[in-house]
């Protein structure tokens, strides 16, 4: 498939459609791929790939390249192209500046899902028919690529592209996934049990501000985090009631915005389930307010903050049974 | 550095009794930033308004914290007391001892300390406060009165007399209200077309008033001094400029068999109608649910048979922008639904029937003529049972019933009971109550002189059964006497059940329109139940009428007049002082997602592209939010919205709760 991405990606920047291409570019390892702007041919051909890694979500990175002259070339994935229509919702993407191909995607790899498995000093990877051959300084492995998917692919809650200008392979259906079992044992456990298990989860959150770095909701002029008049201005959490206020703050500013693209998950170099948090909000909001799916559509306003004439003015969390 | 002074009121023992008033003003001795702090029996009055305008000068106070009942009751006068001297008024806070602590708690150590913590949080708040500046709005000079009963009618009269242009809207293709459906009022037996005829002309004559009937309001925006509103003048067929009244198209239209809404279905009236010979404006209405030619594309006789060439089928509703400076809102009532009573048989027998169906009876203008006549069979009835509070003063978990006293039925039950006397001596009369309820000016007299005078049987119980007997043609009324704790039989020719009144149906999606708060029954409700009664909490609507809570004639006039007072108060400026507390965005901080103008109520918030600089002589074109600060109420929804904290509001800044809470908290 990288082959057919670089090829249309050139013929797209000769003919003058976009002048750069926002891709996935190489790194010292298969698995460490970071996003770049490719402005040549001759980039695309050198450091452009496509692979089992190339889990990060580009879309983010429309906000500050549509800003640009000229038109920027971007690849998403089915499960990108929620967040692409959250930013046009919030006019973070000028639309006008961005050609958008669409590109099938049928799980990506975590790297560390293999170290867990004992698997180091990786060379390369490739994936044969599902299964992934592992060279590694120690020797040759073999792992199904299920068992080295990441959490958010396995549950893919979609493999339907919700935006395009253009489609390089097929599109899927939106997905039954069970992505929200693990909300459902959260909330089957008592108060305590829950706290102590956010505790020991958030308790390890060194505040690099990789998870809000990444999230496409997170594109505030200025976030609160870092405004010192905010009153939550703080760089480290000085105890452990901030390091909750941070992911809960968080938490309810991007709910109703969040697209469950799992991004913050994915960055966390502490593997905090932050997917957690977020999809606690989703389920609520299907629960309370009928089936909402932030991105599904360009526009759309979310329930939280919706006023409607006729809206329905009985507390309908009261009346639906609500929280306890 | 800030130099705050408290001042502690006693509210005489209101507040007093349970808080100890000089502990507090001692504690907030050592509150940081207070220079100053004093109690003081009634801080209101003349006396403490001076001495707090006494202290502001003699210790340089920069602000001002008054401990004392809620801001609703007194803010207004501290902040003139304030103002008078020079300082900002918004530099005062006010620390709610009363209704938020002593009046809530009983042990007097608990209510101190409360009242402690709630002194520091304004104080708290205060240290941040900013001085305000509020802004003027102008006005447009003209009113609109919704709902054209007599409330709405009065209210106009008053507005027009003051010189100001007004626009009444009302649904029905005639003004009037329920108040021409009644045949006489009590407590002075007067009859009602009588007194409310001469109104409807009144105001269908005066050149400042102009009657939009048939009419819907369909959109409310703006604020006070400048609604914009979209009125709906629904399609009647008839051209209203043209149309002279004469009635020739009712006689010759074919269609006679429409239920007539005006004497409440009770007899049928012709499709193409004029409600009553006095309606207002007088014109022809078609009815086009019936109209064969609408309908079927026949018939068509109308418009051959009149004279003016007024009729006109292609008629389409039209949609009609007005600006108005104050709205009255005089929705009125209805007669709450009682199909759900099957044990008075209501609907199962023709002679069981609500008290206004009673008053169409009783009526010259109604179907009968004026003769007291039972529906079914159009014989006189001879005995009569009234039951009272039908679906008022019950549990709502009951029947869906009404908890509120529907105000008017006691009286008019007495009056039916008096006019059916008067007319029909030998008429046997049964009322049966749960209490009579006479507090006004001759009601009482009124009442017992259908029980001395007429001999009307009042009987203190209630029915528990009606079982209508075809073959017999009576009504079985089963009752229970309280008094005499007996079970009563009654054959009785006819039923009256004095149903509840509710608001009108159309009064919540009024109220949303205007965003008028209503309580639970669906009334409008008033900005203060003693104090501000004929204004809503919304700025530049006023309430009139039924639509606000039950009430009778001489009180929905009084009320309506005073609503137009008001109105007047508000149309008589050139500008209005608008409210500083408003919401405004931070623009280097507002990242224009627009989830603020979602929740905002009042459809205050817009967006612009605005350049901005940026770093090394570059600039930026960025998306932002912008208040309207006329339009915005301060109602603060946006400001919890917006999640880079970039909207906030004047007077009541994130920074400014968060130190109340702090100070509550901490
Ligand atoms: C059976 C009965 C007998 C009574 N007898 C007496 C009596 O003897 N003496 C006495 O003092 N009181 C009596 N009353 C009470 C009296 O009827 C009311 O006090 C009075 O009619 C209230 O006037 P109003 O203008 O507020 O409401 P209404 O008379 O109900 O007028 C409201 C008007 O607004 C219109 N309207 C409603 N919604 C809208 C809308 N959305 N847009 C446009 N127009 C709208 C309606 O069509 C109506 O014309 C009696 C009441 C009843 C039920
Ligand atoms: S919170 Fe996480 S899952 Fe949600 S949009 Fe942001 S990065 Fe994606
Ligand atoms: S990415 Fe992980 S460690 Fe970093 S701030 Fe977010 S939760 Fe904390
Ligand atoms: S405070 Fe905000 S939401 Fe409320 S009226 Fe003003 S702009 Fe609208
Ligand atoms: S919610 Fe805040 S950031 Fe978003 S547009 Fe409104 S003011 Fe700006």
């Amino acid at each position: 498939m990288q082959e057919e991405l670089i090829k249309r990606a050139v013929e797209l920047m000769e003919d003058g459609t976009v002048n750069r291409v926002l891709g996935w570019q190489k790194g010292q390892f298969v698995y460490d791929i970071t996003p770049a702007v490719f402005t040549s041919a001759d980039e695309l051909k050198e450091n452009f790939v496509y692979n089992d890694f190339c889990g990060d979500n580009l879309s983010k990175y429309l906000k500050d390249e549509t800003e640009k002259e000229g038109k920027v070339l971007v690849f998403l994935k089915p499960c990108d192209t929620y967040s692409f229509n959250q930013l046009l919702t919030e006019y973070k993407i000028h639309r006008e500046n961005v050609y958008a191909i669409g590109i099938e995607c049928y799980g990506k790899a975590d790297v560390e899902l293999l170290r867990r498995k004992g698997i180091d000093g990786i060379l390369d990877v490739k994936n044969e028919n599902g299964t992934l051959k592992i060279a590694t300084i120690y020797g040759d492995e073999e792992v199904p690529m299920m068992e080295a998917m990441a959490e958010r692919c396995v549950n893919c809650k979609s493999k339907k592209h919700v935006a395009y200008d253009e489609l390089i392979g097929e599109d899927g259906e939106v997905l039954d996934s069970n992505r929200f079992d693990m909300v459902e044992k959260l909330e089957q456990m008592s108060a305590q049990e829950r706290f102590d298990f956010w505790q020991g989860e958030l308790s390890r959150c060194i505040r690099c501000n990789a998870c809000r770095n990444v999230c496409p909701a997170c594109t505030c002029e200025k976030c609160v985090f870092d405004n010192p008049d905010s009153g939550l201005y703080n760089k480290a959490a000085a105890d452990s009631f901030e390091e909750k206020m941070f992911h809960i703050i968080r938490a309810y500013h991007v709910a109703g915005r969040c697209t469950d693209c799992g991004e913050c998950s994915r960055v966390c170099p502490e593997h905090i389930p932050l997917h957690l948090l977020n999809r606690k909000f989703i389920k609520d909001y299907n629960e309370l307010y009928g089936s909402f799916m932030a991105g599904a559509e360009v526009g759309q306003v979310s329930p939280m903050v919706d006023f409607t004439m006729d809206n329905d003015a009985e507390p309908s969390i009261v009346q639906k049974g609500g929280a306890e | 550095m800030q130099r705050i002074g408290v001042f502690v009121c006693h509210c005489g023992t209101n507040i007093a009794a349970t808080v100890d008033v000089e502990a507090v003003a001692e504690a907030a001795k050592s509150v940081p930033g207070v220079v100053f702090s004093a109690d003081y029996p009634y801080m209101c009055s003349e006396s403490g308004q001076d001495l707090v305008k006494e202290s502001v000068q003699k210790y340089n106070l920069t602000n001002v914290v008054i401990c004392s009942c809620s801001p609703r009751m007194h803010e207004k006068t501290f902040r003139k007391a304030v103002e008078s001297i020079g300082m900002n008024p918004y530099m005062l806070e006010i620390a709610n001892i009363r209704e938020q602590c002593s009046w809530v708690h009983k042990d007097k150590e608990e209510g101190t300390e409360k009242a402690i913590m709630l002194m520091k949080a304004a104080c708290a708040k205060a240290t941040l406060n900013t001085p305000l500046t509020p802004g003027m709005l102008p006005v447009t000079k003209r009113a609109l009165v919704i709902g054209g009963g007599i409330a709405g009618m009065q209210a106009a009269l008053d507005i027009a007399e003051a010189g100001y242009e007004v626009d009444i809207v009302e649904q029905k293709p005639t003004i009037g209200g329920k108040m021409a459906q009644l045949d006489k009022t009590f407590p002075t037996l007067d009859c009602s077309s009588c007194i409310v005829t001469p109104k409807m002309v009144d105001v269908g004559q005066n050149d400042k008033i102009r009657i939009l009937s048939y009419s819907d309001v369909e959109e409310v925006k703006g604020y006070i001094g400048n609604f914009d509103v979209k009125i709906k003048r629904k399609a009647r067929y008839v051209d209203e400029d043209k149309c002279t009244g004469c009635g020739l198209c009712t006689e010759k239209c074919p269609m006679k068999k429409v239920p007539n809404e005006w004497n409440l279905e009770l007899d049928t009236r012709s499709c193409v109608y004029i409600p009553f010979a006095q309606a207002v404006p007088k014109v022809a209405t078609i009815d086009p649910r019936y109209c064969l030619k609408l309908n079927k594309g026949t018939c068509g006789i109308c418009s051959k048979v009149c004279g003016v060439g007024a009729i006109n089928y292609e008629a389409k509703d039209e949609i009609i922008e007005e600006k108005y400076g104050a709205i009255v809102a005089a929705t009125g009532f209805e007669i709450a639904d009682i199909s759900r009573y099957d044990e008075y048989a209501y609907g199962q027998s023709p002679d069981v029937v609500t008290s206004l169906e009673y008053e169409r009876l009783m009526s010259a203008a109604g179907p009968f003529g004026g003769h007291l006549l039972r529906p079914s069979d159009h014989k006189e009835p001879k005995k009569i049972v009234f039951v009272q509070c039908v679906g008022s003063r019950e549990e709502e978990s009951c029947k869906g019933g009404k908890e509120y006293c529907s105000k008017v039925c006691c009286m008019y039950t007495a009056k039916h009971a008096i006019l059916t006397k008067d007319h029909y001596p030998d008429t046997d009369i049964y009322v049966f109550y749960i209490d009579v309820r006479t507090p006004g000016k001759l009601f009482d007299e009124f009442y017992r002189r259908a029980v001395e005078q007429y001999g009307v049987h009042y009987i203190k119980g209630a029915v528990g059964k009606v079982t209508p007997h075809k073959e017999t043609g009576k009504l079985e009324v089963q009752g229970y006497d309280m008094i005499l704790n007996e079970q009563m039989h009654i054959d009785a020719d006819m039923v009256v059940l004095a149903a509840a009144v509710e608001p009108s149906h159309t009064a919540r999606r009024m109220a949303t329109m205007l965003t008028a708060p209503m309580d639970n029954n669906d009334f409008f409700t008033e900005a203060h139940a003693k104090l501000r009664p004929v204004e809503s909490a919304t700025a530049g609507v006023f309430l009139a009428g039924m639509c606000q809570g039950p009430k009778d004639i001489p009180e929905t006039v009084s009320q309506a007049s005073a609503a137009a007072a008001k109105v007047i108060g508000v149309l008589a400026k050139d500008q209005l002082v608008g409210n500083p507390c408003i919401a405004h965005p931070d623009e280097l901080m507002c990242n224009g997602c627009s989830q603020c103008a979602g929740v905002c109520p009042y459809g205050a918030i817009t967006y612009v592209e605005k350049e901005f600089r940026m770093p090394n002589r570059t600039t930026k074109m960025r998306r932002v939010a912008q208040v309207n600060e006329a339009v915005c109420q301060g109602c603060g929804a946006c400001t919890v919205t917006c999640p880079s904290g970039a909207m906030d509001l004047r007077g009541f800044s994130n920074n400014e709760i968060m130190a109340e809470v702090d100070a509550l908290c901490l």
